[in-house]
């Protein structure tokens, strides 16, 4: 059977399938590990209700931990608090900007009505710096993602969005 | 049946009927905005819509898993979705008329997402905490479906003069179905005194400050209340939902309980 620490460990070396450059535990989806006699029961919370990396994640979880000789795992889905990219930590959003995606900006937003307006905000372009960017779309490739283009490189980028 | 230990009375049937009328919108507006991928004006748009069907669709089965154990009859999420018949579905008619174009999916989105957000935002104190975990992360999501919506609502009722009159087509088309979103009922009653969810008619004057600025905005005209009526939340749909329900079961109907 596997410690606590050893299987935290082992889940740092999972990546999120659709952002690689960081792992589950980076991105603040695993809640909690509990050990117990013939194995261990590992709480995930889902970043978006539809994401459809979850059942992926899911598996590499269970794969990685039945490899290192876990024994039974057993997955927990926890919504409650919801997922947030608060979450996420410093490491790990300089590892998404060396990626080339921008880490979320400031602090999401809790409560309150959102400016229903065009939210211009300036991302320094993870290419080349220039703030000379602009937004074509509050979504990308997945729901997690808002797609940017830079007007110096003329490189498209992804902004992780605060949630 | 296991006991829950938790609750001392069986949910009551409006407590099941609420919960299905939210898992519902979900999965029939989640279905809508699903056609568009591969077809969307644009690439970026073509990603958004999608990803707005996949949170709906994710929305969906949180809250269908949810009704089916309310409802203690041992019906998962599946058979919720895709094996019960037309009269037993509990969206309102707005998300089931077809997509139209561009201008029509796009205001629907925005009517109905604003509607969402307050919706979440009271049910986020649900005395049923399932629902309530729910709200909290849907509400979190519908907000980017409501800011992305009403952009587009700007940029395509102050946009150049064919954008705009289909926008306003679609306006016009879209307002009266909006009535049924705050109808009075029974179930609402129900639900609101046990302090399960409001009243969805307590949200019209929120959601009135909500929209009518953006559309104002957008240069659009809000044509006025007629007599005009739905009865989707109560399960007596349109001529679409038939069609699109064919869509959406054909795989469980033609492999009852298939799996992949
Ligand atoms: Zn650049």
């Amino acid at each position: 059977m596997l410690t606590e620490s050893e299987a935290w460990k082992l889940l740092d070396t999972v990546p999120d399938p659709e952002v690689p450059a960081v792992s589950v535990v980076e991105l603040g989806i695993i809640r909690e590990l509990r050990c117990r006699d013939d194995g261990i029961t590992v709480v995930v919370t889902p970043t978006y209700s539809g994401c459809p990396a979850t059942e992926v994640i899911g598996l590499a979880i269970r794969d990685t931990l039945a490899a290192a000789g876990a024994g039974r795992v057993e997955l927990e889905t926890r919504l409650d608090p919801p997922w947030t990219s608060d979450w996420i930590g410093e490491a790990a959003r300089e590892k998404l900007r060396a990626y080339g995606i921008v880490p979320p900006t400031g602090r999401a937003a809790v409560g309150g009505a959102q400016p229903i307006r065009f939210v211009k905000q300036a991302l320094s372009c993870p290419r080349c710096g220039s703030r000379d960017t602009e937004r074509l779309s509050e979504f990308g490739s997945t729901a997690c993602k808002a797609t940017y283009r830079c007007k110096s490189c003329l490189e498209p980028f992804e902004y992780f969005k605060p949630i | 049946m296991v006991a829950d230990m938790t609750q001392a009375t069986p949910p009551s049937l409006e407590h099941v009927e609420y919960v299905l009328r939210l898992g519902d919108n979900a999965l029939i507006l989640g279905q809508r905005l699903s056609e568009w991928c591969g077809r969307a004006p644009v690439l970026e748009e073509d990603l958004a819509l999608a990803n707005m069907a996949l949170d709906l669709i994710g929305q969906s089965r949180l809250l269908l898993t949810h009704a089916g154990r309310l409802e203690g009859k041992g019906r998962d999420e599946d058979q919720m979705a895709f094996l019960r018949v037309e009269r037993d579905y509990r969206n309102l008619t707005m998300v089931e008329v077809p997509n139209e174009d561009f201008g029509r999916t796009t205001v629907r989105n925005f009517l109905f997402s604003a509607f969402q957000v307050l919706l979440w935002e009271k049910l986020v104190a649900s005395s049923d905490s399932e629902l309530a975990a729910i709200a909290a992360k849907s509400l979190k999501e519908a907000r980017y479906h409501l800011n992305h919506s009403a952009e587009w609502v700007i940029r395509l009722g102050d946009g150049t003069e064919v954008s705009h009159a289909r926008t306003q087509a679609a306006l016009d088309y879209l307002w009266p179905y909006s009535a049924e979103l705050f109808a009075a009922n029974p179930t609402d009653d129900a639900v609101s005194a046990a302090a399960i969810g409001p009243a969805w008619g307590e949200l019209e004057a929120a959601w009135e400050a909500m929209v009518l600025p953006v559309l104002s905005e957008a240069t659009l005209v809000v044509p006025a209340r007629t007599p005009f009526k739905t009865f989707g939340k109560f399960g007596r749909h349109s001529e679409h939902m038939g069609h699109l329900l064919a869509t959406m079961q054909y795989m469980q109907r033609t492999y009852p309980g298939a799996t992949w």
